[in-house]
């Protein structure tokens, strides 16, 4: 890591960072055209499909939150230009990686057989537009998380290419995340070395807050919050971090904040009802630090750096954050991707330590970078 | 230390507690299998009268949906919150290394030898016919 008083893109100081979170978006659905087997592609074009976007209605393209204003493009939803993602931010900060997680409404379909194959368009295109045009660029498997057979098929697909380095879901699906009938999803990532990671956002088969409908979006993006909360509640109570001792799930874009409490009121719960989910023979906390990891941005950080020394404390490890750029959401200005007031030591851990701990993938001596 | 006479062996049954008092202290007597033990009748939680607490089992899964019934009957269940102790150690599943409730040693002694050596039985008839239960304490 360079002098991080420097702030010129030679030498910043997150200068060989590994972004956990970039968003790489579909221009127009025609992009994807090219990417699907002929089959779907005459399904997409009897159905005038290649006219809708597609953008999940959580992340309007036009909502301010969702393009930081200088990294707006002449045409286009932000996100959707390469050399524009190179310019603002690979060139800039000099991240050594990014992983590019792909929201596409793919994810939320309701017919499982077009979920998969927009799936499967969506993979092939980051592959060959992004991943092939910029060794620097990772991303994660979209899958149709409402079949978890037809996940499997594409994550098989997929996993060959060492390049994938995750599996995306969605906090709030149909189901509880944790409940068994995801458990092949969950079976097949160990199996590859592929963390899930859990993006914010929902099928809306349910409100996003357990009271129902919320008004606005202040409502919605707070709540995904409890979200978070409830997907991870499932996880560990459904015990599927027993089942499958070598997962490792990354919630991404989930704030961070609220994971201290919530973890003293699982912690507190168990104890007196351990004997409801005998698998869980840990306190909750231990669990939740030995598996699951968090993205930085947004960083729903307290005002002021003591508090955020707190939180830290209370968070328990110095393993579970990751550091990410949301790019091209608007959460920082300039290049202060980073909360102040982390030790130098401790951003070393969240740029680098934590990431490639989280993704084995990230370390593969055998991967064959394509330029 | 003293020793005390705190039951007749035959008045507690397999499965059951007999709540005592020593030293103005409230100590639960259990019976598993055919050995005594004895625990503080206060959970260390928030202070319950943790021997009043239903007797149970330990209930297990290595993994989610293999059940297991381990251990029956040598659990006690605290009637406030429901954490659980082992009757035979007093050490808490939930947290085994810091919460436990203090063990207390029962001794079956007869009679016979109880009416030579000293010993308090403050409610307790002793008579060399018969066993006892006895906490030195
Ligand atoms: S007082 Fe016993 S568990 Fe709370």
């Amino acid at each position: 890591m360079a002098d991080p008083s420097g702030d010129s893109p030679t030498d910043h100081h997150l200068t060989g960072a590994i972004d956990c979170d970039v968003h790489p978006a579909v221009p127009t659905t025609r992009a994807l055209l090219p990417y699907f087997d002929d089959y779907w592609r005459e399904h997409v074009l009897r159905r005038g499909l290649e006219r809708e976007n597609f953008e999940p209605s959580s992340y309007p393209v036009n909502a301010p939150i969702n393009g930081r204003p200088d990294w707006h493009l002449p045409s286009g939803p932000p996100g959707s230009s390469l050399q524009a993602l190179q310019s603002h931010l690979l060139d800039r900060l000099r991240p050594s990686r990014a992983i590019c997680n792909v929201i596409h409404g793919a994810q939320v379909m309701l017919s499982e057989d077009l979920s998969a194959a927009f799936c499967r368009a969506l993979n092939n295109w980051i592959k060959a537009e992004w991943l092939d045009r910029d060794p620097r660029l990772r991303a994660s498997i979209v899958v149709p998380p409402h079949s978890a057979e037809l996940a499997v098929e594409e994550i098989e697909r997929i996993a060959p290419d060492h390049r994938f380095v995750q599996v995306q879901l969605l906090a709030m699906a149909e189901l509880p995340l944790g409940r068994r009938q995801n458990w092949p999803i969950y079976k097949a990532a160990e199996a590859h070395g592929l963390p899930i990671g859990i993006h914010a956002g929902s099928s809306f088969r349910h409100p996003p807050s357990a009271l129902g409908w919320p008004s606005y979006y202040l409502e919605d993006y707070v709540s995904q919050a409890q979200g978070f909360q409830a997907a991870l509640n499932s996880l560990v109570s459904e015990g599927v971090f027993v089942k499958f001792p070598d997962l490792k799930v990354v919630l991404i874009e989930s704030g961070v904040t609220w994971l201290p409490a919530s973890l003293w009121r699982l912690d507190k719960t168990w104890r007196g009802v351990r004997a409801e989910v005998p698998w869980l023979e840990q306190q909750p906390t231990e669990t939740v630090r030995k598996h699951v990891r968090l993205t930085m941005q947004p960083f729903d950080a307290p005002p002021t750096e003591k508090q955020l020394q707190t939180l830290l404390e209370q968070l328990g490890s110095d393993r579970m954050l990751l550091f990410s750029s949301d790019y091209p959401h608007w959460h920082f200005d300039g290049d202060d991707a980073l909360p102040s007031g982390l030790s130098a030591e401790l951003i070393q851990k969240i740029c680098v330590d934590n990431p490639l701990e989280t993704y084995p993938r990230l370390k593969d001596p055998a991967l064959k970078e394509t330029t | 230390m003293t020793r005390h006479v705190v039951a007749k062996a035959e008045e507690i049954q397999a499965g059951t507690c007999k709540i005592v008092t020593v030293k103005g202290r409230e100590i639960g007597i259990f019976k598993v299998g055919d050995d005594f033990y004895g625990l503080i009748n206060r959970c260390p939680h928030q202070g319950a009268p943790l021997c009043r607490g239903e007797i149970v089992s330990r209930l297990v899964a290595p993994t989610p949906g293999d059940y297991r019934l381990t251990r029956p009957g040598e659990m006690i269940r605290c009637p406030w919150h429901c954490w659980e102790y082992d009757i035979r150690t007093g050490q808490s599943l939930c947290d085994p290394n810091s919460v436990h409730a203090r063990a207390f040693d029962v001794a079956v002694e007869p009679g016979k030898t109880l009416v030579e050596g000293p010993f308090v039985a403050e409610s307790v008839q002793v008579t060399v016919e018969e066993s006892y239960l006895v906490v030195t304490m």
